[in-house]
C-alpha cells in the first residue's frame, strides 16, 4: 500500500496547493492588482479544459485503436480558433455586451429572451454533460486502480467505489466554495480560472513529460520513432475519409456549444483582446497535446501485453518502464484534466439550472416573485450550490449505474454530438435575423430525438434499451427508420450516420420553422441586435417606465446584487440623470441598464421577468415593446411637427424680408418719381413759359408764332395726360369708378385697340400677330376700360421692345372658366429684379426711355381688380409678357 | 496640414488593414483545405502513405497554421490598439 499511500498524499498535496492558488487569485482580484490574472496567457490556459481527461487518457487509446484519427478532435477546436475572426469574435461581443451567462441564456436571450427555451438548452446540455462528468470520474478511478493493481493485496473493488465518491465530493466542495463566491458572473471566478490555468500547465507538461521519456528514453530519439511508428500496428495511414471530415466537424461544432467551454471562452473573457492570442496560442496548445500521442500509444503496443487497455498507457507506460515518478506526474496531469473538466462543467451547468429551472419555478413558487420580501442572494447562491451538487451527483450515479466500461472515447463523442445540436440554434442566431424562437425550438428538438435514437441509446449496445430487432428491421416494422440505417441508407459508418442525420435535420428543422413562423417583437429587436452586435452594441429592448417604482426597483435589486453594489448602481444612475439623491426616475434607460446587471447574476430571462413584475406588465409583453414603439412614433411626429413649423418660421421670415425689400424699394421709387415728376412737370412748363414769352413780345412771323403755339399746345397736352393719368389712378383706387357694362366681342376690342394704339405712331416697326379665329369669344364687361389696358400693353410694346423685328404675339385660350389673353413681345423682356414692381406705380423700367410716369401698368393692374380679373407678368416666354385674364363665365352670368 | 502626399499614404494604409483582415479571414478555410487532403490519400495497407509520413504532414500544416495565426494576430492588435473603430 505504500505507493498508494504516496499516491493518495501527492493527490492531497496537489488538491490543496489548487486551493491555495485560487484563493490567491480571489485575494488579489479582491485588492485590485490582478490585472497578470487577465492576462492572455491564463486566457489561454483556461480554455484548455478542452482537454478533459478523455483527451489525456483516452486520445492515447484512440490512437492505439485507430490510428490518427484521434487528431481531429483536436483539428476542429484548432481551426475554429484559426477562424476566430468570423464566429469567436461576434460570440464574445455579444456575450459582453448582454451580459449572457450560459450557452442557454445566449440561445434563449437571442430569442426573445424565451424561458421555455433556456430550459430545453438547459436540460440538453445536462444530458449531455452527465456522461462526460461520469467519464472524469471513471477516468480517475482507473488511474488509481492502475496503481492500486500494482500493490499486492489492495482492494480493488472498495477502491473503485470510494475513489470516485471521495473526489466528486472534492470537487463539489471546490467548486462551491470558489464558483459560488460572487453572484455576479460577468465578475468572474478569478480562482476558478487561476486553479484551471496551473492545472493546463500540469497536465501539459505531464503529458510532454511521458512523450519525452517514450521517444528519448525508450525508442532512442526522433528517427527511431518514426521507424517504430512505421513498422507498427498503427503505421500505414487507414482513414475513413467520413469519419475524418465529420469527427472534425464535430469537435469544432462541440467547442463552441459545449457550456463549460462556452464559460471559459465567453463568459469568463475580461477582454477581446486575449482572443487575439488564444487564436493561435490554443491551437499550439492543442498541437503540443496531441504531439506524444501516437509514439505513447506505439510504444504501448509493443511494450505492455497484449488486451492492456490502450486508454491507460499514459500510465503504464511508466510504470512498466519502473519509472515511477513518471507516472505520478502523469497521474497528476490526468488528475488535472478530469478536476478541471468537471469544475468548470459543474459551474457552466449550475448557473444555467439556477438561473432557468431553479428561480423560475421559487419565482412561481413564491408568489409575487421579486416583490416577496427576503434576499434573493442567498436563494440564488443556495440554488446555485445545490444545483453543482446536483450535477455532481448525477455524473456520480451515471458512473455507478453505466459500470464504467465502455471505452472512453464512445463516451466522448457522444457527448459531443449531444452538445452540437446547439450549434444551428447558435449560429443561426447570431449571423440569421431571420432565426426565429419556433426554429429554434423545432431544431434542437428534432436534432435532439435523432441524437438519442440514433447514437445515445445504441451507444448502450444492441439488445439494452433498443431491441435488437429495431437494429435489423426498424421501429414496427418501419424499414426506413433503423437507428443505424436512416431511410435505408446502409453501410454508414454509425457514427457519421448519426451527425449527418442529427445535424441536418436539426438545421433543416431550424430553418423551416424559421421560415413559416412570425417571430414576436422581442425577438426581432434582439435578432437585430445579435445579429449586428458590431453596429450598436447595446441593449436595444426597453421598458415603458411610467408604472415602475424606483423604491421598489431599488428593493429588488439590492436583494439580488447586494445593498452596497445596488445603492451604487441605483446613486450613479440618478447622478447621470442629474437627480439628487439615490432613486433615480424609471426611465427606459435606467430600467435598461438595470436589467443588464441583473441579468448578470440571474440570467436575462429571469431579470426580465423581475423587473417586468416590478414595472406592472406581469411578463415580457408586446404591449410593452408596443408602448415603448408608440413612444418612439409620437416623439417621431413631434420631432417632424417642430421642423414643420420651423421651415413655416423660416418661410414667413422669407416673406417678412420680401415684403420689406418691396417697401424699401417702393419708399425709393416714391422718391424717386417725385423728383421725376417734378421735372416731368417743369419741362413741359419750362418751354411753355419761354415759348409764351416769345409770343408776348410779339415780332413773329406767322410760321413762327404757328410753330411755337404748336409747341405749347402738344406740352399742355402732355401735361394734362399725366394730370390724366394721376387723377385716373386715384379714382380707380378709392373705387370710385363706375363701369359701363356692355356686351363684346373679343376680336373687335383688339382690333380698336390695336389701331389706336399705333395711329399716333408714324413709322411703327412693331408687327402684331394674332389668331383671330380663336378669339371667338362674347362677353360682357367694360370695353372702354378694358381696351384701355390692352392699348397701354401694345403701346408698351411698341414702346419698349428692343428686338430687331418686334413682334407682337397676342394669344387667346381659355382656362378653368377664365380667359387668357397673352401679350408677348420678342424683347429682352423684363429683369427679373424689376417683374415684382412694374404694376407698382410710378415704377418704370428703364428710366432712359422714359415715355410716361409709369403709372400704365399700375392703372391696368386696378382696371383688371375691378373687372374681377387679373393681370400679371408671364415669366419666361422669350420676351416681355403679360397675361390678362377674365372671370370668362361669370361675366356671361353677369350679361344675363 | 494636409498634403497630397500624406492622403495617399493614409489610404493605401487603410488597404493594408482590409487586407490583412481577408489573410485573417482566409486562414482557416487554408486550414481546412489543407488538413482535407489526406482524405486523397490512398488507405491500401501496402500502397499507402505511412502514419510516420501523415503525422510530419499534419504537424508541419499545424505548425504553419500557428505561425501565421500569430503573425496576423499580433498585426491585427496593432491596428485594434491605434484605431478602434475602422475594424469594425
Amino acid at each position: 500500500m505504500g505507493a498508494l499511500n504516496v499516491l493518495v498524499a501527492v493527490c492531497l498535496c496537489y488538491v490543496a496547493f489548487l486551493f491555495i492558488v485560487a484563493f490567491a487569485a480571489e485575494r488579489s482580484a479582491l485588492r485590485g492588482n490582478g490585472a497578470w490574472l487577465r492576462s492572455p496567457l491564463v486566457y489561454t490556459l483556461s480554455l484548455s479544459i478542452y482537454c478533459t481527461a478523455w483527451t489525456f487518457y483516452g486520445a492515447v487509446g484512440y490512437a492505439a485503436r485507430s490510428g490518427l484519427e484521434y487528431l481531429t478532435i483536436y483539428i476542429g477546436p484548432s481551426l475554429v480558433m484559426i477562424g476566430w475572426w468570423w464566429i469567436l469574435r461576434k460570440l464574445v461581443r455579444i456575450g459582453r455586451s448582454q451580459r449572457i451567462t450560459s450557452i442557454a441564456d445566449l440561445i434563449s436571450s437571442r430569442y426573445g429572451k424565451s424561458n421555455t427555451l433556456a430550459i430545453f438548452v438547459t436540460i440538453l446540455a445536462v444530458i449531455g454533460t452527465t456522461p462526460y462528468i461520469a467519464l472524469q470520474l471513471q477516468s480517475v478511478t482507473l488511474s488509481f486502480n492502475v496503481f492500486a493493481q500494482s500493490q499486492a493485496g489492495a482492494d480493488t473493488d472498495v477502491l473503485r467505489e470510494t475513489t470516485a465518491f471521495w473526489v466528486a465530493l472534492g470537487l463539489a466542495l471546490f467548486t462551491i466554495l470558489f464558483g459560488t463566491r460572487n453572484l455576479d458572473v460577468n465578475e468572474r471566478h478569478h480562482g476558478v480560472v487561476m486553479a484551471i490555468a496551473v492545472e493546463a500547465v500540469v497536465k501539459l507538461f505531464a503529458l510532454l513529460a511521458v512523450g519525452v521519456f517514450v521517444v528519448w528514453g525508450l525508442s532512442g530519439g526522433v528517427g527511431n520513432m518514426l521507424d517504430r511508428i512505421e513498422t507498427s500496428e498503427i503505421g500505414m495511414w487507414q482513414m475513413q475519409g467520413g469519419r475524418w471530415v465529420s469527427l472534425i466537424f464535430l469537435s469544432a461544432a462541440a467547442f463552441l456549444c459545449l457550456p463549460r467551454m462556452f464559460q471559459v471562452m465567453v463568459v469568463e473573457n475580461e477582454n477581446e483582446g486575449n482572443l487575439r492570442t488564444a487564436s493561435w496560442a490554443f491551437p499550439a496548445y492543442l498541437m503540443l497535446m496531441s504531439l506524444f500521442v501516437v509514439p505513447i500509444a506505439v510504444v504501448g503496443l509493443d511494450v505492455l501485453p497484449k488486451g492492456a487497455n490502450p486508454d491507460l498507457f499514459v500510465l503504464t507506460v511508466p510504470l512498466a518502464s519502473g519509472q515511477e515518478g513518471l507516472a505520478v506526474i502523469s497521474f497528476l496531469g490526468g488528475f488535472s484534466s478530469a478536476t478541471s473538466m468537471v469544475i468548470v462543467a459543474a459551474i457552466a451547468l449550475s448557473t444555467m439550472v439556477s438561473n432557468h429551472v431553479v428561480m423560475p419555478i421559487w419565482l412561481a413558487v413564491t408568489g409575487h416573485g421579486a416583490s416577496f420580501s427576503g434576499d434573493v442572494r442567498k436563494v440564488v447562491i443556495l440554488s446555485r450550490r445545490l444545483s453543482i451538487a446536483g450535477v455532481l451527483i448525477l455524473g456520480y450515479l451515471y458512473y455507478r449505474l453505466s459500470g464504467g466500461g465502455t471505452a472512453l472515447a464512445l463516451i466522448g463523442l457522444i457527448s459531443f454530438a449531444g452538445v452540437a445540436q446547439f450549434l444551428p440554434a447558435l449560429i443561426g442566431g447570431i449571423f440569421w435575423r431571420g432565426a426565429t424562437r419556433t426554429g429554434a425550438l423545432a431544431g434542437l428538438t428534432v436534432g435532439f430525438v435523432v441524437w438519442t435514437y440514433a447514437m445515445l441509446l445504441p451507444g448502450f449496445g444492441q439488445g439494452t434499451i433498443l431491441p435488437t430487432s429495431v437494429f435489423e428491421s426498424g421501429p414496427f416494422g418501419i424499414g426506413w427508420l433503423r437507428p443505424q440505417a436512416f431511410f435505408g441508407i446502409q453501410g454508414m459508418d454509425p457514427l457519421v450516420h448519426a451527425i449527418l442525420w442529427s445535424i441536418s435535420l436539426n438545421s433543416a428543422a431550424f430553418f423551416v420553422a424559421s421560415l413559416l413562423s412570425f417571430p414576436n417583437p422581442l425577438e426581432r429587436l434582439q435578432g437585430a441586435q445579435f445579429v449586428n452586435v458590431f453596429d450598436h452594441s447595446q441593449n436595444p429592448q426597453s421598458w415603458s417606465g411610467g408604472m415602475a417604482q424606483s423604491e421598489d426597483l431599488m428593493i429588488m435589486a439590492q436583494r439580488i446584487l447586494g445593498a452596497r453594489e445596488a445603492q451604487r448602481l441605483f446613486e450613479r444612475e440618478a447622478k447621470r440623470q442629474g437627480i439628487q439623491g439615490v432613486l433615480p426616475e424609471t426611465t427606459p434607460e435606467f430600467l435598461q441598464v438595470l436589467e443588464r446587471e441583473l441579468a448578470g447574476s440571474v440570467g436575462a430571462a429571469t431579470a426580465h421577468a423581475m423587473v417586468g413584475q416590478i414595472v406592472g406588465g406581469a411578463s415580457v409583453s408586446v404591449r410593452d415593446l408596443m408602448a415603448v414603439a408608440d413612444e418612439t412614433a409620437q416623439m417621431m411626429e413631434y420631432s417632424s411637427q417642430l421642423e414643420t413649423k420651423s421651415a413655416e418660421l423660416t418661410r414667413t421670415a422669407r416673406q417678412l424680408r420680401l415684403a420689406n425689400e418691396k417697401l424699401m424699394q417702393v419708399s425709393h421709387q416714391k422718391d424717386a418719381f417725385l423728383s421725376q415728376i417734378s421735372h416731368e412737370l417743369r419741362t413741359p412748363m419750362t418751354s411753355i413759359r419761354a415759348f409764351s414769352e416769345i409770343l408776348r413780345e410779339g415780332g413773329l412771323s406767322d410760321a413762327e408764332q404757328e410753330k411755337y403755339a404748336t409747341v405749347i399746345h402738344s406740352e399742355a397736352i402732355r401735361l394734362t395726360r399725366l394730370l390724366d393719368d394721376l387723377l385716373d389712378l386715384s379714382v380707380l383706387e378709392n373705387g370710385q369708378v363706375s363701369l359701363n357694362l356692355r356686351k363684346v366681342q373679343l376680336s373687335d376690342l383688339l382690333d380698336t385697340a390695336i389701331s389706336s394704339a399705333l395711329s399716333g405712331v408714324q413709322t411703327s416697326l412693331l408687327k402684331i400677330r394674332r389668331d383671330q379665329a380663336q378669339e371667338k369669344y362674347a362677353f360682357t364687361t367694360d370695353p372702354d376700360r378694358l381696351s384701355q389696358v390692352f392699348i397701354n400693353l401694345i403701346s408698351n410694346a411698341q414702346k419698349y421692345c428692343d428686338g430687331d423685328r418686334p413682334v407682337l404675339r397676342i394669344e387667346t385660350m381659355e382656362q378653368d372658366g377664365r380667359l387668357l389673353v397673352d401679350f408677348i413681345d420678342n424683347g429682352s423682356g423684363i429683369p427679373r429684379e424689376s417683374q415684382d414692381l412694374i404694376f407698382e406705380k410710378f415704377s418704370r423700367v428703364s428710366p432712359q426711355k422714359a415715355g410716361g410716369a409709369g403709372l400704365g401698368l399700375a392703372i391696368c393692374r386696378e382696371i383688371m381688380v375691378r373687372l374681377k380679373g387679373e393681370i400679371n407678368y408671364l415669366p419666361g416666354q422669350g420676351g416681355a409678357a403679360f397675361r390678362v385674364s377674365l372671370p370668362l363665365r361669370q361675366v356671361n352670368e353677369n350679361a344675363e | 496640414m494636409k498634403n497630397p502626399g500624406k492622403r495617399v499614404f493614409v489610404e493605401r494604409d487603410g488597404y493594408r488593414r482590409r487586407r490583412l483582415l481577408d489573410c485573417l479571414r482566409v486562414l482557416p478555410m487554408l486550414g481546412a483545405f489543407l488538413w482535407a487532403l489526406p482524405l486523397l490519400w490512398s488507405s491500401d495497407p501496402q500502397a499507402g502513405v505511412s502514419t510516420a509520413d501523415a503525422i510530419l504532414y499534419i504537424f508541419a500544416v499545424w505548425c504553419c497554421l500557428v505561425g501565421l495565426g500569430a503573425l496576423l494576430s499580433y498585426k491585427v492588435g496593432a491596428l485594434q490598439d491605434s484605431d478602434r473603430d475602422s475594424l469594425e
